[in-house]
C-alpha cells in the first residue's frame, strides 16, 4: 500500500510539478512586489525522499546556518511549507523588503517580523494557487521563523511514524542585484501524499476530460 | 491550414493547451515540443505559423526562445504562457512583441491571442 502511495505515475508527477511551478511563479511575483526587483526561479524538483535526504539536498548547497519561515497547512492533505535562505542573507532580505530606508538598528529590530511577513506572502500565494487548482481549500497556520541547521527544518512536527519518508518539492530562487538566494520547500507525509495523489488524478481528469467545464 | 507549435516541458500542460486550442480553432494543426531545443527542431522541419511557449523550462527559457524566434520571424504570432507575472518578464515579452498569456491556461485566457493570430495570418495571406 505504501508502495502505491510512494509511486507517482509519469503524468501525475508531471501534473504535480506543473502545479508547483504555477504556484511558485505566483509566489515569485508576490515576492517581486515586495522587494521591487526581479526574482529568478529554477525549474521545480519533486521527489519522494526521506527527511534525511531532503535536508542533505539543502545541505549540499548551503554549508552555513539557515533561516526558514515555516507554515503548516491543513486540508485534504497536510504538510509544511518552508521558505529557506542562508542566515547571512536574512538582513539583506529585510532591507530589500523595507526599501533600504531604515537605519541598521531598526532593520535588526524588524528582522523577525519582516521575515515572517515575507514568508507568509510567498508561501500563501504558492499554496493558495495550488489549492485553487486542486479545488480543495487549505488552512494555513501563522508563519514561524526558525533558525539553525537545515536538518532541523525537516524534522516531523509531531510524531515521526511515517518511516521518515516525505514528498519533497523544492525550487531555488535568487533576487536580481541583491545577494539573496533561497529555496521554497514543501514536505508532506505518506497519508497526505496518498490524498494528494487522488486529487492530482482528479485534476488530470478535469483538465483532460472532453466534457469538463 | 494553420499550424501551431506548443512548447512546454510539462506533458499535462501541453495537453491542456492543446485542448483549449481545439475548442477555439478546431481546424488548426497542433505540434508539440518538450523543450526549446526540441522546438527549434520542429521549426526547422515543419511550416509553423503560430507558437505558444512555456516560460520556465529546463535549459533555455521560453522567453529566450521567443526572442530568438522573433529575430527570425518578425511577423509570427508568439505567446508566452506563465504564472510569473513579474514586471520584468512582462516587459521583456512586450519588447519582443510576444503576447502574455496567464497560466493556468483555459479557453478564455487563450481566446484573445488565438483570434488575433488568426486575423493576422488571414490578412498576411491576402
Amino acid at each position: 500500500m505504501t508502495g502505491d502511495a510512494l509511486h507517482l505515475a509519469e503524468l501525475e508527477h508531471d501534473a504535480l510539478t506543473e502545479l508547483v511551478n504555477i504556484g511558485v511563479s505566483r509566489a515569485a511575483s508576490s515576492l517581486r512586489g515586495m522587494v521591487g526587483r526581479q526574482v529568478h526561479l529554477s525549474v521545480p524538483s519533486v521527489e519522494v525522499v526521506s527527511r534525511m535526504v531532503a535536508s542533505a539536498l539543502i545541505r549540499e548547497r548551503e554549508t552555513g546556518p539557515l533561516v526558514a519561515v515555516r507554515q503548516e497547512f491543513q486540508g485534504a492533505f497536510n504538510g509544511q511549507a518552508l521558505l529557506i535562505f542562508p542566515e547571512q542573507n536574512s538582513l539583506e532580505l529585510v532591507r530589500s523588503v523595507t526599501g533600504d530606508a531604515l537605519p541598521p538598528d531598526q532593520v535588526q529590530d524588524l528582522e523577525q517580523e519582516a521575515l515572517a511577513e515575507t514568508g507568509n506572502v510567498v508561501l500563501n500565494s504558492c499554496l493558495a494557487t495550488m489549492a485553487n487548482m486542486l479545488q480543495r481549500p487549505l488552512e494555513m497556520s501563522l508563519p514561524e521563523v526558525i533558525r539553525g541547521e537545515g536538518a532541523r527544518f525537516f524534522q516531523a512536527a509531531g510524531e515521526g511514524d511515517d518511516g521518515g519518508v516525505v514528498l519533497f518539492l523544492y525550487i531555488n530562487f535568487a533576487i536580481s542585484d541583491r545577494d539573496i538566494r533561497g529555496y521554497i520547500a514543501m514536505l508532506m507525509d505518506l497519508p497526505s501524499l496518498a490524498a494528494l495523489k487522488e486529487l492530482i488524478a482528479e485534476f488530470i481528469a478535469r483538465v483532460m476530460g472532453d466534457d469538463a467545464e | 491550414m494553420t499550424t501551431i507549435l506548443i512548447v512546454d516541458d510539462s506533458k499535462l500542460a501541453r495537453i491542456v493547451v492543446s485542448k483549449a486550442i481545439a475548442g477555439l480553432q478546431p481546424d488548426w494543426e497542433k505540434i508539440e515540443a518538450g523543450s526549446a531545443d526540441e522546438a527549434l527542431e520542429r521549426l526547422a522541419n515543419a511550416e509553423v505559423d503560430v507558437v505558444i511557449l512555456d516560460y520556465n523550462m529546463p535549459g533555455r527559457s521560453g522567453l529566450d526562445l521567443a526572442e530568438a524566434l522573433r529575430a527570425e520571424r518578425p511577423e509570427m504570432p508568439i505567446a508566452l504562457a506563465t504564472a510569473n507575472v513579474q514586471d520584468e518578464v512582462i516587459a521583456r515579452a512586450r519588447a519582443a512583441n510576444v503576447t502574455f498569456v496567464a497560466k493556468p491556461i483555459n479557453e478564455d485566457g487563450l481566446r484573445g491571442f488565438l483570434s488575433g493570430a488568426a486575423l493576422q495570418l488571414r490578412s498576411a495571406a491576402r
